[in-house]
This record gives structure tokens, sequence and C-alpha cells, in this order.
């Protein structure tokens, strides 16, 4: 501790931070040499100037800035383990009898596609980590893209200029199902043939054509021999290759567009503050990698995942209790579950299954498409034209806030109810009554969640408010010299405050008339008055941030209303007060 | 020698031939007990002994004569088997009304109790006996057959790895591992509550043994890949990755952003 | 909240709403700037910094021996090795210790590079100052003029006849990529969706050959999948059968050979669950009366592909006479002809008309009367 005493320029860390400065550092022989490399590459493409630049970007820091590193982690992670597990894996629907090192399984007629995937289970060292990782990092991969999702929401992040990457980060997510079913039902083991199954029925409920897209993507009557290989070339090369060149469209955007920063002070809308990517961005980024690669490892080391060789290989009779999708796609099934059978109709000799074209065939689009399509809704609400930089506090947007977790709740119903047979099992509880609670709660739970989501949000808009302008409570009571007590306050220094007051005052848009000078009727006043009320339903409770003339009477009032009960005329020192 | 000897009164050294005592008496047991009793083997003495049981213990919901009441099924015709099923496994006696009667943890009656029972109970009307000892040695079934009817007869209820699964209105199959061969056998042959059934023309002895085997050998392959989850599918999967997955990467995240002490 | 006004004489007053600008303050508050950096311990001491030095070679040498310990692993254990483990139960060796390395070895490093930019490298914050998205005016003049001048010399506006066929041109090429891909990716469908081996034969077309009308020439309901044909007197009441039909599965008994082709697709279409109730169970409906004639002496066949998207049906209860489906919870009450009275399915299961032939062997006197499965739109 006695460093302390240092004069600064001499600090060790200072020292040792000087031998890694590239222009005036005496290049050691290694750098040299890589000086030598790199030289040779730049006399023939020049990127010096340009690998500078993205060396010296500077990146904010904040836990939640790495849902989206997890999320790309794991991707490179299912892409890695993906390609050993090719080699492998025979994607063929062709018969053959099991003869691998699986007892139980010994002598049973299967799918080459079935066999192979036992085979990296069983017969391949280390295939079966391999196999446990992908389908990990698969999870991991969805789950962290969705929180990622839920964050730049959740902040605002989507808001202008950043609406086209929120778009392609939903269009990556869509595609990341697709992905996650196709890699899902190919070791063609009864659980994932019964996805396709349920999957083929969900084409035959398309009106009109069902029959004959069911027929078309199963090539002839389910399961055929069509489906695994063509669900290969989707699973490995198609969507592989849509998800990694939008990926890094996604990628391209934020670098080009410079990372959005959580407000504090010094951020403003027009920097970046954080750390350059040469050493420390680097070295926490591709620390992390690590990190999240390691984890996976030792998660597939210890926790099964999939355990093909349970559910057997796949026919159409038999079935397995529990017969579940993986978690992203539960969403889908718990509405098949909820939906109820009298939504298909019969007439002129024509069947219309909305009971399960709902869930199958439009639930997806639906969603992904007002997901997709909310930055423009709320900019046109809020009529909002500037650049966002700075993120939004969650609880300073309540409706927005609200909305999101209304959504996640919708979300959230279906998704569980995917589960209800596995809660009636482990709950001891009736799967009737549960599948009745979801239903109704599909339609009750967002309304609550919504109401309640932004009473929280304006409750702590007005706990803000209040802990600017009467400060910290220090948990001290004060006894006055006339017998009165108060508990004392300590106000905020201004950095602490300025997290509070810094986000702007929201106002409803104010309708005009709708009617000109000359008494005419405008053309848009429709599209007005909808925008005004739907302006009015975003902003009209909102609370505002203190200003500094409210501050400066708070502290003139001082604090008799933080009094203690029995303080009958204000009485505060003037130490107190400041 | 010596070694032994100075372990000899290490205090574990109790406990271990306590042990290999109990190893021992269960393993002659098993090999020199006598074939469990079945309709027509049983001695008039036996049958009245289990009368004499049965009207203490369960008359009051299945009838003096064991011919049922409102609140207790018929037992003419169910056979041994179905007597030593629901006794052996704790089912009965019924501890408390329910939609289905539990599986209970601990069989409160003896062997030879539950043989006398059954023996009384088989007298009333013939139905399924006790399975002997052949039926139930696995280790001529052939696994994979076995699993085969498993999956096609068993699996929708019970699980594809015989964890159990859901029924309507809070009644469920049980989970199927850790039972013994001949309690399977039993329930197959008796279809105890929900559950159908499958007589040997439907799925014959051997094939019966058949699906005990694949489930043992199941079971003797362990969960190569880790914890198993409850062998439930995807839903513990999707739990793990959220709460532990989720949890432990944005732990390591919050921590990569905290600044340095 | 009452505020005594003669304490506090100014103007503002917090319970009169929200105020902006008064008495000479700003409108809003001003962002205070960066606050002080502080420095860290490793900054200050030689001693902290060496220990921070000391921590990440440790991190990084916990990679090298998670390195080691799965180099040692995979030629230490063979696949087939198990470990009792306890929490994990019987694992596979390999995978345990193979995955434990794999994951030291990426954690040591992942963790040592993060702990040393924590500690070591510089810590103090960077600026970086925006600019606005939009290109400048000028750039933005530049390239419409730039668009426009390429349109202009390419003369493109001033030949129509140009511009409209190469519209067209561009508008059709992909059709007979779309038709190549749309026209040849499958068979249509024609009636085969409504057709089971019930029916007859396959031809191995997607056609069946009929089965004659006698009931010796009948199919019988065999066993799943021990293709045993089944007495009427076999099924006691409680029992329940999973049927194909004769000749689709091999019987390794008889040595009859099974379908050579499109197994999976018959039996998808062809699985059948076979009850046998008590025949006064059945309900006095319309319903409850033709499954009991369609039946045998209170046996009675359903196919078992659920009607809302086709998962087996094979949840038989005994005892409430229900069939639940595994996947999606629809129940079906057997003893009113499979009527939906739970979940998402809307039509009944179809049923199996069956009879005993001369030997007393089951048979299906006639195929399902309408389309098995899920839903379509021409189903009828």
């Amino acid at each position: 501790m006695n460093a302390r005493d240092d004069n600064g320029a001499g600090r060790p860390a200072e020292r040792l931070r000087a031998g890694d400065d590239p222009v005036t550092a005496p290049a050691s022989a290694g750098a040299k040499k890589l000086g030598g490399v790199a030289g040779w590459v730049d006399d023939r493409l020049g990127p010096a100037k340009g690998v500078n630049y993205l060396m010296k970007k500077v990146f904010p820091d904040h836990w939640s800035f790495m849902l989206g590193e997890i999320a790309m982690y794991s991707m490179i992670i299912c892409l890695l383990t993906g390609v050993f597990l090719t080699f492998w894996f025979v994607p063929s629907a062709g018969h053959t009898v099991y003869e691998g090192s699986y007892v139980p399984l010994q002598g049973v007629g299967m799918s080459e596609a079935y066999a192979s995937s036992l085979r990296i289970s069983f017969d391949i060292k280390g295939g079966l980590l391999i196999r446990q990782m992908h389908h990990w990092a698969a999870l991991m991969f969805t789950v962290a893209l969705s929180a990622h999702m839920l964050r730049v929401f959740f902040t605002g992040a989507f808001r202008k200029p950043r609406e086209l990457n929120w778009v392609i980060g939903c269009i990556l997510s869509m595609l990341a199902l697709v992905e996650g079913f196709a890699g899902y039902s190919l070791p063609d083991d009864l659980l994932s043939g019964t996805g396709l199954r349920a999957a083929e029925g969900f084409m035959q409920s398309a009106p009109v054509i069902g029959s004959y897209l069911a027929y078309a993507l199963f090539d002839g009557p389910f399961p055929g021999e069509a489906i695994i290989p063509r669900l290969y070339g989707i699973h490995v090369l198609l969507l592989p290759a849509l998800l990694v060149g939008l990926f890094t469209a996604h990628i391209v955007m934020v670098a080009v567009q410079k990372h959005t920063q959580y407000p504090g002070p010094g951020r403003t809308n027009n920097n970046v503050v954080g750390f350059p990517v040469m050493p420390v961005y680097a070295a926490k980024a591709g620390g992390f990698f690590f990190i999240v690669f390691g984890f996976l490892a030792l998660l597939s080391a210890t926790v099964q995942i999939n355990a093909i060789w349970v559910y057997g290989p796949y026919d159409p009779s038999p079935v397995t209790a529990g017969s579940q999708p993986d978690w992203y796609m539960g969403f889908a099934d718990g509405a098949l579950r909820l939906l109820p059978g009298w939504l298909e109709f019969s007439a002129f000799g024509y069947t219309l299954s909305l009971n399960v074209a709902i869930g199958a065939l439009l639930l997806i689009p639906v969603m992904y498409g007002l997901m997709a399509a909310y930055p423009f809704i709320e900019a046109w609400v809020t009529g909002d034209k500037r650049e966002h930089h700075l993120l939004d506090r969650p609880r300073n947007h309540p409706t927005r806030t609200a909305l999101g977790v209304a959504a996640m709740t919708f979300y959230g119903v279906l998704m569980f109810a995917a589960a209800n047979d596995i809660m009636a099992i482990k709950l001891r509880m009736s799967i009737n009554d549960i599948t009745y609670f979801f239903r109704a709660a599909t339609f009750v739970l967002p309304v609550i969640a919504f109401w309640a989501t932004r009473r929280v949000c304006l409750s702590l808009q007005r706990a803000d408010r209040n802990l600017v302008l009467h400060g910290r409570e220090t948990g001290r009571i004060v006894r006055t010299a006339d017998g009165q007590f108060f508990e004392a306050h300590e106000p905020l220094d201004e950095y602490t405050r300025w997290k509070l007051v810094q986000q702007e005052p929201l106002q409803p848009l104010e309708l005009t008339t709708g009617v000109d000078a000359h008494g005419v009727q405008s053309p848009t006043a429709r599209g007005d008055r909808l925008r005004a009320r739907l302006s009015r339903f975003y902003f009209a409770d909102v609370v505002q941030p203190v200003t500094p003339a409210e501050l400066a009477a708070a502290h003139h009032d001082g604090h008799e209303h933080e009094a203690i009960e029995g303080a009958e005329t204000p009485a505060i020192t003037a130490g107190e007060r400041h | 020698m010596n070694a032994l000897a100075a372990r000899r009164r290490h205090p574990a050294a109790i406990l271990i031939l306590l042990l290999l005592g109990l190893v021992l008496t269960g393993g002659a047991y098993a090999a020199l007990a006598p074939k469990p009793a079945n309709a027509t083997e049983a001695s008039a003495d036996q049958v009245e002994w289990g009368r004499q049981l049965f009207l203490t213990n369960c008359a009051t919901c299945h009838g003096k004569n064991g011919l049922g009441t409102p609140v207790g099924p018929n037992l003419a015709g169910v056979g041994a088997a179905s007597v030593d099923f629901q006794m052996g496994t704790a089912r009965m006696p019924l501890a408390e009304p329910g939609v289905q009667a539990p599986r209970g943890s601990e069989v409160t009656f003896s062997d030879e109790e539950i043989a006398a029972i059954a023996a009384w109970v088989a007298s009333l009307a013939p139905g399924p006996a006790i399975p002997d000892a052949e039926q139930t040695d696995w280790s001529k079934g052939d696994p994979g057959v076995g699993g085969e009817i498993f999956r096609v007869n068993c699996a929708m209820c019970h699980n594809s790895a015989g964890a159990g699964g859901a029924l309507t209105k809070g009644k469920y199959a049980p989970a199927v591992t850790d039972v013994e061969a001949k309690h399977i056998i039993e329930a197959m042959l008796t279809g105890p509550q929900s559950m159908p059934v499958f007589n040997d023309a439907n799925i014959s002895a051997e094939s019966k043994r058949d699906v005990i085997a694949y489930l043992k050998t199941m079971q003797e392959e362990g969960n190569p890949g880790g914890m198993a989850l409850g062998s439930l599918g995807p839903v513990p999967e999707g739990l793990v990755v959220w709460i532990f997955g989720l949890g432990i990467l944005v732990g390591a995240a919050y921590w990569l952003g905290q600044k340095g002490a | 909240m009452s505020l005594d006004n003669s304490t506090g004489s100014s103007t503002i007053r917090l319970d009169e709403g929200h105020h902006v600008g008064d008495g000479g303050l700003p409108e809003r508050f001003v962002n205070p700037g960066l606050p002080p950096h502080v420095h860290r311990m490793a900054d200050e001491s030689e001693k902290a910094a060496k220990r921070a030095e000391r921590q990440v070679a440790s991190l990084f040498m916990l990679s090298i021996i998670g390195t080691l310990i799965f180099l040692v692993s995979y030629f230490a254990f063979g696949v087939e090795h198990r470990t009792w483990v306890p929490g994990l139960g019987t694992v596979s060796t390999s995978n345990l210790l193979l995955g434990i390395g794999l994951g030291l070895g990426l954690l040591g490093i992942g963790l040592g590079a993060v702990h040393w930019a924590k500690t070591l490298m510089p810590d103090a914050e960077v600026v970086e100052e925006r600019h606005p998205m939009r290109s400048s005016d000028a750039d933005r003049h530049a390239f419409a003029q730039t668009m426009r001048g390429g349109g202009e010399q390419s003369q493109m506006f001033r030949r129509p006849l140009i511009k409209a066929t190469l519209g067209g041109a561009l508008g059709l090429f992909s059709v007979p990529l779309l038709l190549q891909l749309v026209g040849s990716l499958g068979p249509l469908p024609k009636n085969e969706l409504s057709l089971t081996m019930w029916n007859g034969k396959p031809d191995g077309h997607g056609g069946y050959i009929p089965y004659g009308s006698a009931l010796a020439d009948r199919p019988r309901l065999v066993t799943d999948p021990e293709a045993m044909p089944i007495r009427a007197s076999d099924v006691t009441i409680g029992s329940v059968f999973h049927i194909m039909p004769e000749g689709l599965l091999p019987n390794p008994v008889t040595g009859e050979d099974g379908l050579e082709h499109g197994v999976l697709e018959e039996k998808g279409k062809a699985a059948v669950l076979l009850m046998r109730l008590d025949p006064k169970d059945f309900k006095d409906t319309e319903g409850g009366r033709k499954a009991l004639e369609w039946g045998y002496q209170g046996i009675v066949a359903y196919s078992k592909i659920c009607t809302h998207v086709g998962c087996p049906v094979g949840l038989y209860e005994r005892t409430t006479h229900h069939l639940l489906c595994p996947c999606h919870q629809s129940t079906f009450d057997v003893t009113d002809d499979c009527r939906v009275i739970f979940g998402p399915a809307k039509r009944p299961l179809p049923q199996l008309r069956i009879d005993v032939d001369d030997e007393g062997y089951l048979v299906a006197t006639q195929p399902f009367r309408e389309a098995v499965g899920p839903s379509f739109w021409e189903r009828g």
C-alpha cells in the first residue's frame, strides 16, 4: 500500500506496460519477424491502416453486451464440432442392422443415420463428447441469442440507426430455430422421428396445398428416404451459410455503427467510452471464447444430452412418453397442445385445420414479423427520427418494457405448456388441469404482466426521483436540540446522480386538430389520431427526470417529510441541508 | 497378513463384515429359496392363514370374501400375480385414497405373508400365477428383441428409458427402472390400475423375458454421457441450459466486465 | 407531506408538478464527465502486480494440465470403460475425462487471458468520438449523380424496348429454377393419404391391390412387432394389442417375409390399436353402438395414428377406456367411438371393422372408411 505514495510516473504497472508500445519499444527478434510477415502482407494488400483502425476500436464494457458474444461463440463451437460430426455421420435412411457395441440395440434394424449416430456415441473415441458439445452448444446458442435479443429490446438498442441490424438479428434467430430443428431430426431416433412425424402433420394442415407440400418435402409418403439427406444438406450447408453470412453482416454493422453504451458520467450520444481492442478487448473477448468453449466441454463431460440410444430407432408405430422438441421449439409445440380442436372446420368436402395451422404454420412467421416490425412501429409512434447510441434504462421506458414483458410472458406460457406432461408427473398434478390453466394463462397472464411491469417501472422511476431529490438514506438518526428525530440523508455525488437524471423527458405527441386553416380535413387525420392515442399509451403517465430546479427546491424545503414521526416543526441543521 | 490383522479392529471392519454377511445370505437365499407358491401348490393351511391376514388387512375395502366393495375392486380372478405385485411393491395396502395407488417405499408384509394372501386370493378364481425363476431369468432374454417390444407396447406410457409418464387427470405410468423382473411381468399379466393387460398370447412369456433383458441391460449401460437428468428428454435439458448454462456464462461475463481490484 | 411555506421561501414547490429551468438554473443536469480514474492494486504495488502475474501463469498452467489429462485419457481408456461417479451415475470414463481435460485446457486459457486483461492491461477507459451515420450531402449528391449518369449513359430511359424486355427477362429468369425445385421435389400425393395397407397389398407404386371379399381373403390382424395373428379368444377384457396388417412385418415363426420396401411408410398409416372392453361399457350413443357393431364381442380396432398431427396414440387406460396421445394430449373415448374428449384433435380416430375368420383369427372386413392421421385440405 506504500506504493500509493509514488508520484504516478514511476508506477510499476506503467513500467510493465512501457514495453507494450510498438512504436517506441525496441522490437525483439520475434516482433521483427512478425513485422516482416505483416510487412509482406501489407506490401501486397495494404491492410495496415484498416487493421490498425480496427485494433484501436473502442468497445464499452458491460456484462449484458457479452450475451451476443456467448451466442457467437456457441455458434462457432457448433460449426467446429459439427465439422467433426460430419466425418462419421451417414445421412442416409437406408436400412441396416446394428452391430455396434451398445448391447441393448444389437441386432436391431435401423437407418444408417441412426446407426452412425450410435457409432459416434459408442465406438468413436471422444465422439460422444463432440456430439454432446454440439448439442449443448446449439442449445446455448439459442438461449444466448434470445437473451441477447431481450437485452437489445429492453434497452432500446434497436432504435435508429440500428433497425436494420435488429431485423437481421430477428432473421438469424428464426433461422437458428430451423437449423436446430433440422439437427434434432438428423439422428433418426424415435424422438426426432416423432418430431418429423408431427412436422409432416403441420405441412398437411396448410390450406389447399397441404398434402402437396408434405409430399414435396418428404418426396412421397412419410417418412420416406429423402428427408434425412435433405435435412442434412439444409443443416450443414444451406442454413450455416445463411447464418454465417447474416451474422457477418450483423457484426460488420456493429463495427460500422459502433457499439451502443449505457448512460453514465462521461458517456454521451456522440462518443463511445470503453476499452480498445488491442490489447484489452482482444484479451477479454478472446479469453471469453475459451471460457464458453471450456464451459461447454465441462458440461458435456458431466451432463448427458439427448441420449439417442435410449429412444431406439425411428418407427412410426412406437412413441415415447415425454415427446418434446428442444426448448426453442417448445413455444410452437405448446401452442399446438393448447389450441382447441374446434378450430378444425369441414365444409363442402374440404378440411381446414386451424387447430394445427395456427400453432404450426402461422405462429413463427407472425411472431418474428411483429418482432422485426417493432422498431418501425415505435419510431412512428414516438415520431423520433434521431440517432440513438445511448441505451435506455428499461424503467425509463415503462410501456416498451411492459410490452416486452407481456410478450415474454405469452411466449413463456406457450413454452411451459409444451412441458405439461413432465409437470404432471413431477408436480403430481392433472395434465388436464395444467392444460386448462395454460389455456387461460395465454390470455390472462400477459395482460397482468403488462400492467404489473408498467407499475413497477413507474415506481422505480419515482424511487429514482426520490433518491436524487432527497439523497441516500444513511441509517443515521439525528436528534435535534429540541428533541426531534430524523434520519440523515446524504446527497448523491454528481456521477451517481447523473445516471438517474440523464434520460430525456418523454412527452406524448400532441394531437393536431386534423383540420387545416381552411377547414379541410387533413388526409392523415385518422392516422394522426391513432398515433396520438398510441403516443399517450406510451408516455401518458411517464415519470420525468429530476431537473436542477427541482433538486434545488428539494434542498431548500429540506427533509421534513422524511423526518421521523413526532417531528412537529421542521428544524434542520445547516449541515444536513447540503 | 500383518496389515490385515492391524485393520481387523478398524470400525469399518464391522460394517464390511455385516455387508458381507448380508450379501452372502441374500445370495444363498436367492439360490436356494423355494419357488414362490402358486395356486396349485398352496397348502390348505397357507390358504387359511392368507384368509386370516386378508380379513384383518384388506377386507375393509375388498370385502370379507374379496368380492369387492364400492371402494375396492373384486379380487376374484386377479390371481396370485396381482397380489404379489400390489403388495410386493407396497402399493397395497393403500395408504390413502387417490387417483391411483403409488408405489410404496417400504413393504410392510413378509414374503410369506404376501404368499399366503396370494394363495387365498388365487383360490377364489383362477388367475395369473406368480412367474417362476425361469421366466424372470433375463440373462436368457434377447435385449434387442425386447427393446422393440418395449418401444411398441410400453414406451408410450412408461417412456423409452422407463422413466414414467403422464396419463389423464393426474394418473401416471410409474417408472419401471429399479423394479424387480418378477413385478414387471406380474404387471403385464394383471394390468394393475390404468394399465392394460398383456397376456401371454399378446406378448409371449419369452418375449416378456426379452423386455426385462432390455430394461436391465439398458440400466447396466448406465448413462455414459453424464448426469441423466431423470431421462425425461429435452425439458430438463432446456432447464439446465437456461439456468446453469446462461447463469454461469453471465456470471463469467459479469466478472469479465467488473473493474479489477 | 404538508410543507410549511414559512420554512422554504423558494418559489418552487415539489407538490406542484414538474419544474424545468426556474430560478436561473439550467433546464437539465449537465453530464459531469468521466469520474476520476481509480488505480488498481497491481497499478500501485509491484507485489500485487507480481501476484497477478503468478495467478495468470497458474491459470495457463491449469490449461496445460487439462490438455495433458485429455491426451493421457485418450490413450488410457477405451470407449467401453464405465465408472461410477457420485452424482453422475455410471458414466463413460473416456467421455468424462476427455471432457474435463478439454474443458480445463480451454477454461485455463480463457480465465487466464481475462484475468490478465483485468489486472495488468490498461484499465483507463478510452473515449472514441462518434460521427453521424449519414454521408455528407456532397457525397450523397455525387452518388445520385453517378447512378443517374450511368442510367443516362446506358440510354436505358430512352430505349423503352430494352427496358421492357430486360424487366421481363429479369422477372422470369428465376422461374425455371423454381419450377425445377417445386416440380421435382416430390410426387403428387394423389389419393395415397387416404389408402392404407388395409385396402390391399402395396403394388410398389403407391397403389394397393385390393384383397378379396371372402373372410379367408381378408387381411389378418397381427401383433406389432412379432407379426403373430390373434385369436379373438386370446384378447381378454382389458387387453390392448398393437396391430399391423398381415404381410407388412416378417414373421420369424412362420418364416413369412414382410414388405421389402416401404415398411415404415405403410406402418405410418396402417398402425392399429386393438382393445377388448366389456360390451356393457360402450356408451349407448350412435357412435358407441356403431363401435360395438364394427367390433367383435367388445373387441374394437382403431387407427393408432392421431388425427391431430399423426403421433401414435398408444396410451390406453384400461379403467377409463380413454386413449391419450403422448405428443399433444388429445384424449379419445373408446366407449364412444373414440370421440375426442380433450386436447387439440378434432376428429375421432377412424375405426377398423373387424370379424373372425374360420380359424378364429381376427381379420379386417373392410379398410378404413376415411383417411387416417392428420387432417389435410382435400381429405373430405
